[in-house]
């Protein structure tokens, strides 16, 4: 094993134009050449299991039950996006949602048909590997109770082709944190795990300080970011921010997928969170997709990251859709 | 034991504190949360003065986050939560509700103003 080869190479994330979040592709880049093979073997040995090539695809703040303005669309994003995943040519192993599944209700039933409605929307994937946490708008209200019985746990771990994946939950306790119990068994998790071991960590908030004042943060995201600290390959997905956002951090790099309902304004450039303005000339604008590729610059691989929005053939009289699509055959 | 008595009178002189006076008590502002806002909106707090927050809920459970004045607290109704808050810099400062508590959360927010 040559001491050039770096461990991190070996996590492609690829995003493709999906309109929904992105899909990422795993171990393409590792498996491609004899560094890459000898890598994946050596990580195989280390972790239990040999990592090989597949992608996933995260959607997020799908808000099922919210309705305009600003979006006055309700769920034809989230139904496009579906559509869209399933005109892929090659399907995604798992698709992760990053909470927000629906929009709250106090109004008694409405809730949890709020959240069969999202289940049968859901359901038209041809992908069946779906995974989910909640967001504060599914879980924040009834400390999770509600969203448990038609969803499940709301924080678990599962491996996948030589990939640790974690849910965390970060919105049941009402507050923006995980708690002293979901951090010990986080901690209790990662006991087996190599350093070497790749971790792909879904939640719902940021982990990390990104504008505490619109609530984009987790109180106790720091702890959670230490006990990944040790782990040489760690991506954080997650939504709540709606807009894409892109924050590497010593070895973790964090990825923020926008809505499929509305979009927020970037915070350096305001300070009043007010959802941006529906167009109907453009009704999926800020709705759009995240391309994500790895480059090599040197022997340092490096990931590109590149925004296409997505248009409505339907509301604008384009053809952005089939466009986009063309674009995902060509991965 | 002297020593400390001569050193605690001689800083409360200092302060304006003559004999036979109690020192004051911090300044006790009462703030309201109800959903989605705080009442009064704005509240104005002197640089350098150490004032007490009586914080209530008079519905569900509200949160108050403002990292520049160190506050993270959880209102939960029934009941008083205080927090003392000594301001070190100028400026306006938002706090958010930090417990999430309906459908006008995301903007429920109020100002400190420090003078």
């Amino acid at each position: 094993m040559g001491k050039s080869i770096d461990r991190r190479a070996f996590l492609k994330l690829a995003g493709t134009g999906l309109g929904a979040g992105a899909l990422y592709q795993v171990g393409a880049a590792a498996g491609a050449d004899s560094r890459g093979l000898a890598l994946t073997e050596l990580l195989g040995r280390q972790n239990g299991e040999r990592v090989t090539p597949f992608s996933f695809v995260q959607f997020s703040d799908t808000h099922v039950g919210f309705e305009g303005p600003p979006d006055p669309l309700g769920t034809r994003a989230f139904e496009q996006a579906v559509e869209t995943v399933n005109a892929l040519p090659r399907q995604p192993d798992l698709v992760l949602f990053t909470g927000d599944l629906t929009h709250d209700s106090e109004k008694e039933g409405e809730a949890l048909a709020r959240m069969r409605r999202f289940q049968e929307i859901a359901g038209r994937l041809k992908v069946k590997n779906l995974k989910f946490v909640p967001g504060e708008h599914d879980a924040g209200l009834d400390g999770g109770m509600l969203y448990r019985t038609v969803f499940g746990a709301t924080h678990y771990a599962f491996d996948h082709r030589g990939v640790h994946f974690i849910a965390l939950d970060n919105v049941s306790q009402g507050k923006p944190v995980l708690g002293p119990e979901q951090l010990a068994w986080l901690r209790k998790d990662l006991a087996r795990f190599a350093r070497s071991a790749p971790i792909v960590v879904f939640t719902h908030r940021p982990l990390f300080d990104l504008k505490p004042e619109w609530e984009w943060y987790t109180g106790d995201g720091d702890e959670v970011m230490n006990l990944l600290a040790p782990f040489d390959n760690v991506t954080v997905l997650y939504g709540h921010i709606h807009r894409q956002h892109d924050f590497q951090d010593g070895h973790a790099r964090h990825l923020a997928a926008r809505s499929l309902i509305f979009a927020f304004p970037d915070p350096a450039l305001t300070d009043d969170k007010k959802p941006l303005p529906f167009d109907r000339s453009a009704p999926f604008r800020n709705l759009g997709i995240r391309r994500i590729d790895l480059a090599l610059q040197g022997q340092r691989p490096v990931l590109g990251v590149d925004e296409v929005e997505l248009t409505s053939r339907e509301f604008a009289g384009t053809v952005g859709i089939q466009q986009i699509l063309k674009g995902a055959e060509s991965l | 034991m002297k020593t400390t008595t001569t050193v605690l009178a001689a800083a409360l002189l200092a302060c304006g504190w003559l004999p036979g006076q109690t020192p004051a008590s911090p300044k006790v502002i009462t703030i309201t949360a109800r959903r989605f806002a705080y009442s009064p909106p704005e509240v104005r707090l002197k640089q350098g003065e150490t004032v007490t927050l009586v914080l209530k809920s008079a519905d569900v459970t509200h949160g108050m986050l403002c990292r520049a004045l160190k506050i993270d607290s959880d209102i939960p109704p029934g009941q008083e939560t205080r927090v003392t808050v000594t301001p070190l810099k100028a400026g306006d400062f938002t706090a958010i509700c930090n417990h999430f508590c309906g459908p006008g959360h995301g903007n429920m927010k109020m100002k400190f103003i420090v003078e």
